[in-house]
């Protein structure tokens, strides 16, 4: 663990000293992959602790951001307060679709269905939501992009990646700290075998929706910073069932359980795909579609060859 | 009494798997109960730990009546079980199963920790602490179903063929640990179990199942001339 921790801490001093000498396109990579290693740390929460299959996180992602994207057009309330409310709303979203699930026996590829449904018909009905532009979309006042402006989360590029590094190391450390207390415990023998787990005194209820809770409520986060980083916000993209498989591809790929997992994943996965887009740019090019190939081929890839992701691999590779 | 089983039936679909079954549990006893295959000894055995509420009658566990809780519910009220097929959890290692029970009476990861470690060195386990429960051989696998299920620190603790598939010096074994944890804490054990020599080594009284009825109930030494056991179940020329 000593040298997990080592390797952690040069990670952590790289990426903060990175934007000295990346440049802009190389930045928005970067923070890019930071928010993908969160929200797949966060995805990991269910799924790989607690063994609940989500496919439909973009829902939180997307209720995230339409609530502190919203408050904030309508009524210029930053996200300092709004992301409140974007947890808020998610965590309701996420016991709802937990009570429904897990009071009534639903679990496994059914559980999995049932999330792509409530993220499928959230995204319907924002369509018809005039407060938020429905499918026109809504707009957030892109004001400067010279000065840090924390309290109201406007600034350069600069600011948006150092925010969502935070957001990740802080990921990090507090999935670290579950997995290592009774939550992780308990989350881990429900994965396993939730009849052995009740045996043991489990209310396996009960802490499945925590997972739920703490899952949703991080990535709502998520949401809040798409819709200050992006400022356009469409029913269409933010809810669409691809942003919930771009969301567990990475920690799949990286190692689902793993705590490194969603990180590498996410950085394998942007850095290849994006460059793969530009050494076809490069040739001139242009083919539609071929991220969406690429990201088949690797999964592909992973699953027949390291079908536990990489990280578990090279963890044992690097005797950690 | 720390256990009272009375007049409990359940039926599945027609089978009528338990049939008017009594008995009682002495506080810091040992007792056993036995019967042929399909004889309504793990549906016993499930009722009280939970998975099924019984049709008719009643389970009381320390004054309190428990048929029809929640098997966590039951755990949390003091009753630990193993499982006749076991499950462990394949993916955590031997000591996180461990840890997965201890953390009902464990705050701290390493008061669990710890407390895990010293029941591990109980049931000879502690050579494989950071193996994965996936590479256990069947007799350890049993063994860590107990171990897991003395994490949680039970006053009564409800068995399931743990002797089964062990061989004998195995057995005699899990027999003295049973013993000096009963003698050494007090703890009440009811075993099902096909294994006589382990039965007639612990159990201070026995109950014989039979179609899901209680057909006998004594000593063992008076189980073993009981004439309608001998028929169905032990045989005529059970030696011991």
């Amino acid at each position: 663990m000593s040298r997990a921790l080592v390797l952690l801490a040069v990670l952590a001093v790289l990426l903060a000293a990175l934007p000295a000498v990346a440049g802009p396109y190389a930045l928005s990579v970067a923070t890019l992959i930071l928010y993908f290693a969160y929200t797949g740390q966060a995805w990991n929460v269910m799924m790989g602790f607690a063994g609940q299959l989500s496919l439909g996180h973009s829902l939180y992602v997307g209720v995230g951001a339409y609530v502190a994207g919203g408050i904030f057009f309508h009524w210029g309330i930053g996200p300092w307060a709004g992301v409140w409310l974007a947890i808020l709303a998610c965590v309701v979203f996420g016991l709802v679709i937990g009570f429904l699930a897990f009071r009534f026996g639903i679990s496994g590829v059914y559980f999995a269905l049932l999330t792509i449904a409530f993220a499928e018909f959230t995204r319907i009905g924002f369509d018809h939501l005039g407060w938020t532009g429905g499918p026109g979309g809504m707009f957030l006042k892109v004001a400067q992009r010279d000065t840090w402006d924390v309290l109201n989360f406007r600034g350069p590029p600069l600011m948006y990646y150092y925010a969502m590094l935070f957001l990740a190391i802080a990921a990090f450390i507090g999935c670290f700290l579950l997995l290592k207390s009774k939550a992780g415990y308990y989350w881990q023998a429900i994965r396993e075998n939730e009849e052995a787990a009740q045996a043991l005194g489990i209310n396996t209820f009960r802490w499945k929706m925590l997972a739920v809770v703490i899952s949703s409520a991080m990535t709502a986060v998520a949401g809040v910073f798409f819709a200050f980083y992006y400022n356009n916000l469409f029913p269409e993209q933010i809810f669409h069932i691809s942003r919930s498989i771009e969301i567990i591809l990475g920690p799949i790929i990286g190692g689902v359980g793993t705590l490194f997992g969603p990180i590498l994943g996410a950085a394998v996965l942007t850095l290849l795909s994006d460059g793969i887009t530009e050494l076809l740019a490069a040739f001139g090019w242009e083919i539609p579609g071929i991220k969406q190939v690429f990201y088949g081929v690797v999964l592909l890839a992973v699953v027949m060859f390291l079908p536990h992701g990489i990280w578990p691999a090279l963890a044992r590779k690097l005797r950690l | 009494m720390i256990l009272e089983v009375k007049n409990v039936s359940k039926s599945f679909r027609g089978l009528r798997a338990v049939k008017d079954a009594s008995f009682e549990l002495s506080d810091g006893e040992i007792n056993g109960l036995i019967g042929p295959n399909g004889a309504g000894k793990t549906t016993i055995f499930n009722m009280i730990a939970g998975v099924y509420a019984p049709d008719t009658g009643s389970i009381v566990f320390e004054g309190k009546r428990i048929d029809g809780l929640r098997p966590d519910q039951v755990c949390n009220a003091g009753i630990g079980r193993t499982f006749q097929i076991v499950k462990p959890f394949a993916g955590l290692s031997v000591l996180d199963n461990v840890m997965v029970g201890a953390f009902l009476k464990e705050r701290t990861a390493s008061a669990a920790r710890a407390q895990s470690v010293s029941i591990l060195k109980k049931l000879n386990l502690e050579a494989k602490t950071n193996l994965p429960a996936s590479s256990l051989t069947l007799p350890d696998r049993k063994r860590l179903e107990v171990a897991r299920a003395l994490a949680t620190r039970p006053r009564l603790l409800l068995l399931d063929e743990v002797m089964a598939g062990l061989r004998p010096t195995e057995t005699d074994q899990m027999v003295q640990v049973f013993r000096d944890i009963n003698r050494a804490e007090g703890l009440t054990i009811l075993l099902i179990e096909h294994v006589m020599r382990a039965v007639m080594a612990l159990a201070r009284h026995i109950g014989v199942l039979h179609h899901g009825e209680v057909i006998a109930r004594g000593t063992p030494e008076e189980i073993v001339r009981h004439k309608a056991v001998l028929d169905c179940y032990l045989g005529e020329e059970t030696e011991l």
